[in-house]
């Protein structure tokens, strides 16, 4: 199976207030398909090293693999535009613009993109939001949605442009467990039925279980 | 790269759910550029409005005989005495004559020239105004009233009779304002004049010239060339003054030095003549600008203060759009489209508003005695102010809105993320 995100001897400090190590020699890979998540404590540095996987973090040492492409040290101009085609994002709070309606926030990022016509884009919005259970909420104000729907729009957002690749910074830590297993029978879905890689951090024992790999990490250091 | 649809969506989103900080920072520039537009059409308009006062009736070079002493006494010219010490007590001005010899073939000389609009000849005197046994001092110019009318709107100042009843009456005078009240004379009615060198001659008054200086309207008054030359007792080739006017105002320094020279004369040019009326002009225009300046400041403050208050409140917006693909420039050229729209929508409304003042002065009735012809505010209602406003209206929001964008486009959306 092919590799579709490769770190390879990660290193990170924090140099504020005192200067820490935050990651260690940090080397793994995501295959394609594949739906990972990360655990581990608070403070181990888990979400500092999903940042520097997002291209949002540039400040780090080491090498860092897209669909086998070295994307350390590229112009932040151009990560912008692999993080917009390659990346698809959700957070723990679900991060939408609020003035905004349900389908303009899940379109904004393929408008961004813009390889396809507005009619495309929008039926393709539709399309995603359908898949998630949610097409109804369509021309809702983002702001007026519950809170689990406000996450399944997020991930409908990361889909919008078929990325490589999805990332989620616990996203299922802010809803109750009905909610949360809504959120991961989702990501299970995509990974089964759309090939779709997935890497989750997330506190949550009984989501990680039900991953296909976990990857601990103790102290800035993958232990597992 | 940029996706301007886009981008200019997301700016007229963020600007109509702020619809009320976004017209308040867009009234500042309303208000700025309106106070700008009336202003500077308004206090153009006075300085044009003072500026014909004088410069209307002013000729631009004043050509005449000046009565002065001899540069040269006689003693210098008498070569015993060279190199020695000479001092010569109580000069007397020159004898000469008051009249410019030769004047008909010099205006004819002058008019030939392509910068002179027009050369006209008039005879100043001095006169008496007779009223029974009492005697008033006065002036009497003679002059080519239609032709004085035509150069220097000398129709402005006759509130009774006009320039051509003075040309077409034979023993004519218009008389000044203040010298009709004193005497309570109205038009049609005979006037006695005496010039110095005695001699009573009667003028039909055929209308009343009020220039605005209650000063001169006591004692000037205004007739033919040949009935001063009558009343003198004159040949029909004596001048005393020629008034030229020019196409270009500037040419008049060099002309009257060139016809000084020339002639022999003395010729005073308008800009000497009026040196601190033009010192006027330009502190007024001076102030008139700064205080435009500082209200457009002023609405650049708000509009700086609002955008970054509006990017303070965006934060996690930026920071998702940054996390789903936007770059930092997108991000900026989202919030300087938004100081572009509200800098582009007050500037239009300031524009308007401006205009609709300056019609609203332009029929507000100012009366007054020094203006005869003036019936309201006088208005300048140039274009030139108003591409120059709303200039100054986008430049101020560029400017205010680049500090604020540059900002957001260097957020960092990992410490937004990590923050909440």
């Amino acid at each position: 199976m092919s590799i579709v995100l490769e770190a390879k001897h990660i290193d990170k400090y924090f140099r504020k207030p005192v200067l820490f190590h935050v990651l260690k020699d940090i080397n793994f890979q995501i295959k394609k398909g594949e739906f990972a998540s990360i655990m581990g404590k608070s403070g181990c540095g888990k979400s500092t090293l999903l940042y520097i996987l997002s291209t949002m973090d540039t400040n780090y040492d080491g090498e860092l693999f897209l669909n086998n492409e070295l994307i350390t040290n590229y112009h932040r101009d151009k990560l912008s535009y692999i993080r917009n085609k390659h990346i698809g994002f959700v957070f723990q709070f679900h991060y939408l613009l609020s003035e905004f309606s349900v389908l303009e926030n899940v379109m904004l990022p393929a408008k961004k993109l813009a390889e396809k016509s507005l009619q495309e884009i929008e039926h393709d919005a539709i399309e995603k939001l359908k898949i998630l259970n949610i097409g109804h909420l369509a021309k809702k104000r983002a702001s007026r949605i519950s809170g689990g729907e406000k996450q399944r729009v997020a991930i409908a957002r990361a889909l919008i442009n078929n990325p490589s690749i999805i990332m989620g910074d616990e996203p299922t830590g802010n809803l109750d467990s009905h909610n949360a297993e809504n959120v991961f029978n989702i990501f299970e879905r995509l990974s089964n039925d759309h090939g779709l890689s997935l890497l989750i951090v997330t506190h949550d024992k009984d989501f990680a279980k039900k991953t296909d790999r976990i990857i601990q990490m103790e102290d800035g250091k993958i232990i597992t | 790269m940029a996706n301007w649809s886009v981008i200019l969506n997301i700016a007229k989103t963020h600007l109509l759910t702020k619809i009320k900080q976004t017209s308040t920072a867009a009234l500042g520039v309303t208000f700025g550029i309106g106070a700008y537009i009336t202003l500077v059409c308004f206090m153009t308009g006075l300085n044009g409005m003072l500026d014909d006062l004088i410069l209307n009736q002013t000729p631009h070079i004043h050509v005449y005989n000046e009565i002065e002493p001899s540069k040269k006494q006689p003693i210098s010219l008498y070569d015993n005495v060279e190199g020695s010490f000479n001092v010569v007590h109580s000069i007397k001005p020159k004898l000469s004559q008051k009249k410019i010899h030769n004047a008909l073939p010099i205006i004819k000389y002058l008019e030939e020239n392509p910068n002179v609009r027009g050369a006209l000849p008039q005879i100043k005197t001095q006169i008496f105004y007779i009223a029974g046994s009492i005697e008033l001092g006065g002036n009497l110019t003679g002059i080519n009233a239609v032709d004085e009318a035509r150069l220097f709107n000398m129709g402005d100042y006759i509130v009774e009779g006009s320039a051509e009843d003075l040309q077409n009456t034979d023993n004519g005078i218009l008389l000044g304002i203040g010298i009709a009240e004193k005497m309570s004379l109205k038009v049609g009615d005979r006037v006695q004049l005496s010039p110095i060198n005695g001699g009573i001659f009667p003028l039909k008054i055929v209308g009343f010239y009020q220039s605005g200086i209650a000063d001169l309207d006591a004692i000037q008054s205004f007739t033919n060339i040949k009935t001063v030359q009558r009343i003198l007792g004159k040949a029909n080739n004596y001048i005393t003054d020629i008034n030229v006017k020019l196409y270009d105002i500037e040419q008049a320094i060099p002309m009257s030095k060139k016809i000084e020279q020339q002639f022999n004369l003395t010729a005073m040019d308008i800009k000497t003549a009026n040196a601190q009326f033009e010192t006027g002009t330009t502190i007024r225009n001076l102030i008139t600008y700064a205080v435009s300046i500082t209200l457009l400041i002023v609405a650049g403050f708000g509009i700086y203060n609002i955008l970054n208050m509006l990017i303070y409140e965006k934060m996690n917006d930026i920071a998702i759009l940054k996390a789903t693909g936007f770059s930092g420039k997108d991000v900026q050229l989202i919030f300087m489209s938004q100081a572009m729209i509200i800098g582009f929508v007050g500037g239009v409304l300031g524009l308007l508003i401006g205009y609709g003042l300056v019609r609203l002065i332009d029929t507000i009735p100012f009366q007054t005695e020094a203006l005869p012809t003036v019936e309201t505010y006088p208005i300048n209602m140039n274009p030139l102010f108003f591409i120059i406003g709303f200039s100054f209206a986008m430049v101020s929001t560029f400017l205010a809105g680049y500090l604020p964008s540059k900002k957001a486009k260097k957020i960092d959306p990992v410490e937004i993320i990590r923050g909440q």
